[in-house]
């Protein structure tokens, strides 16, 4: 960190390890952020992938190896664990989605966890984790994001997920016509055919923006949040690296900082996981 | 921040994530939690059910205590009754004896009387024909006077 300035650190950690068709360096990582740029849409972000899969995975085995010795009698403390956020997600389900169905509850449980354990990354201490990656690696330059949340593509990939579920339902439930009855016939209505075909373009503005806005504010909100606070601790590092005082104070906001992002790590996880329920809700509902 | 293909693996990993959750987690937690339910609501409606099990049977148990008391107390009861009867009984019955006893002697007593007062008359008639031949200096004949001392001693 010594050499770097301070937008260049910035940068660096703001960057993702990527891998793609490079038109000139063919399938390879990219080596700045230019590079990275260049590879179009057909590239992953490395680190982004192995992060939330690592979590993912670590949420699945941890609560499998609860589920499968989970008995009726005395709970052990990793039931007992299992149990609290299985109720807990069970009970905001039952709350909100009225209707049966078996995808809710076990969705909304992995989105909570899931989520919330890719925000807590955001906890770890911005350098440990980049700098193990740049040791292993070998190479110093290494671009290595931890947080996966504070990647719009993580964001963007669930969010879209969860849109295509409401697509699915709406249309399962209400029938294609039905759907699309929701999108075309309402809010404007008319006994007036001719009113009604006039009125038809309005409604579908009006509705399409309501259906696009719910996966772009789910993916966005999340991703805005963790991208701001990510930001910050990346700036309150920064202060590590100017002086025994300024150290110091880094110190102390760093703390104050993570004591307050802890709240914000599992408020964002759980609103993620109720909107999707209230989309997937509304999706199930035939009201008009 | 380059908008890739790395949604599309997100997405990917999150289905597959989803579809464990709904096919090896959430079944077996869900089913331990209602089980579990079950048993604790059970197990409560046992509690109380016991609790008023043993509530009947106290009630109970009090119950025959106060009727046997009262069955003891009525028993006493008719023990008393029964000796002061008997006490009774043995009474009249002494009395009855002591009059059969009583009458017996005065029978004797009247039959000794009667015996000596024969035995006496006798004697008086005799005395008195004794008498009679001293005063007339000779002697009567017992014969033809015995009637006459024999109406005597009947008047005596």
């Amino acid at each position: 960190m010594a050499e770097q300035t301070a937008s260049g650190y910035i940068q660096h950690h703001l960057t993702n390890l990527t891998y793609g068709q490079h038109p000139v360096n063919g399938w390879s990582f990219a080596h700045s952020a230019q590079e990275a740029q260049e590879m179009g849409f057909w590239a992953f972000h490395v680190d982004t992938l192995a992060v939330s899969v690592v979590l993912g995975l670590l949420f699945i085995l941890l609560f499998r190896s609860a589920a499968k010795r989970a008995t009726s009698g005395q709970p052990g403390a990793l039931q007992n664990f299992v149990e609290i956020m299985v109720e807990f997600v069970d009970g905001s389900v039952k709350d909100t989605f009225h209707g049966r169905n078996a995808l809710i509850a076990p969705l909304a449980l992995t989105i909570f966890v899931w989520v919330f354990l890719m925000n807590l990354m955001d906890l770890v201490p911005v350098d440990w984790l980049p700098m193990t990656a740049a040791t292993l690696a070998g190479d110093p330059h290494l671009f290595f994001r931890v947080v996966p949340t504070t990647d719009p593509n993580a964001t963007l990939g669930l969010a879209l997920s969860v849109f295509g579920l409401i697509l699915y339902y709406s249309i399962k439930v209400k029938g294609l016509g039905g759907f699309l009855g929701e999108l075309t016939l309402h809010p404007f209505s008319s006994k007036n055919m001719l009113v009604q075909i006039i009125l038809i373009p309005v409604n579908f503005l009006l509705e399409f923006v309501t259906l696009i806005a719910k996966p772009v504010s789910l993916a966005l909100r999340l991703f805005g949040n963790l991208y701001a606070g990510e930001l910050i601790f990346i700036l309150i590092a920064i202060m590590f690296g100017g002086g025994l005082l300024l150290g110091a104070l880094g110190i102390a906001l760093q703390w104050a900082w993570a004591v307050f992002h802890i709240l914000i790590i599992v408020l964002q996880a759980f609103i993620f996981m109720m909107l999707t329920i209230v989309y997937l809700s509304m999706a199930h509902e035939d009201n008009h | 921040m380059n908008i890739n293909a790395t949604l599309i693996g997100q997405s990917v990993a999150f289905f597959i994530f989803v579809l464990f959750c709904m096919k090896f987690v959430w079944p077996p937690v869900i089913t331990a939690l209602r089980e579990r339910q079950k048993k604790i609501a059970d197990g409560l409606d046992a509690a109380s059910r016991a609790t008023r099990d043993l509530e009947l049977a106290q009630e109970k148990a009090g119950e025959q205590l106060r009727e046997a008391k009262a069955q003891a107390a009525e028993i006493i009861e008719q023990a008393k009754k029964r000796a002061n009867q008997l006490v009774d009984e043995a009474r009249e019955q002494a009395r009855d004896e002591a009059e059969r006893v009583k009458g017996q002697a005065r029978a004797e007593i009247e039959q000794e009387l009667n015996g000596v007062k024969d035995a006496l008359r006798a004697q008086v008639g005799l005395l008195a024909v004794s008498g009679a031949e001293k005063i007339l200096g000779s002697s009567i004949d017992q014969n033809a006077h015995a009637e006459l001392v024999n109406k005597l001693a009947a008047e005596i």
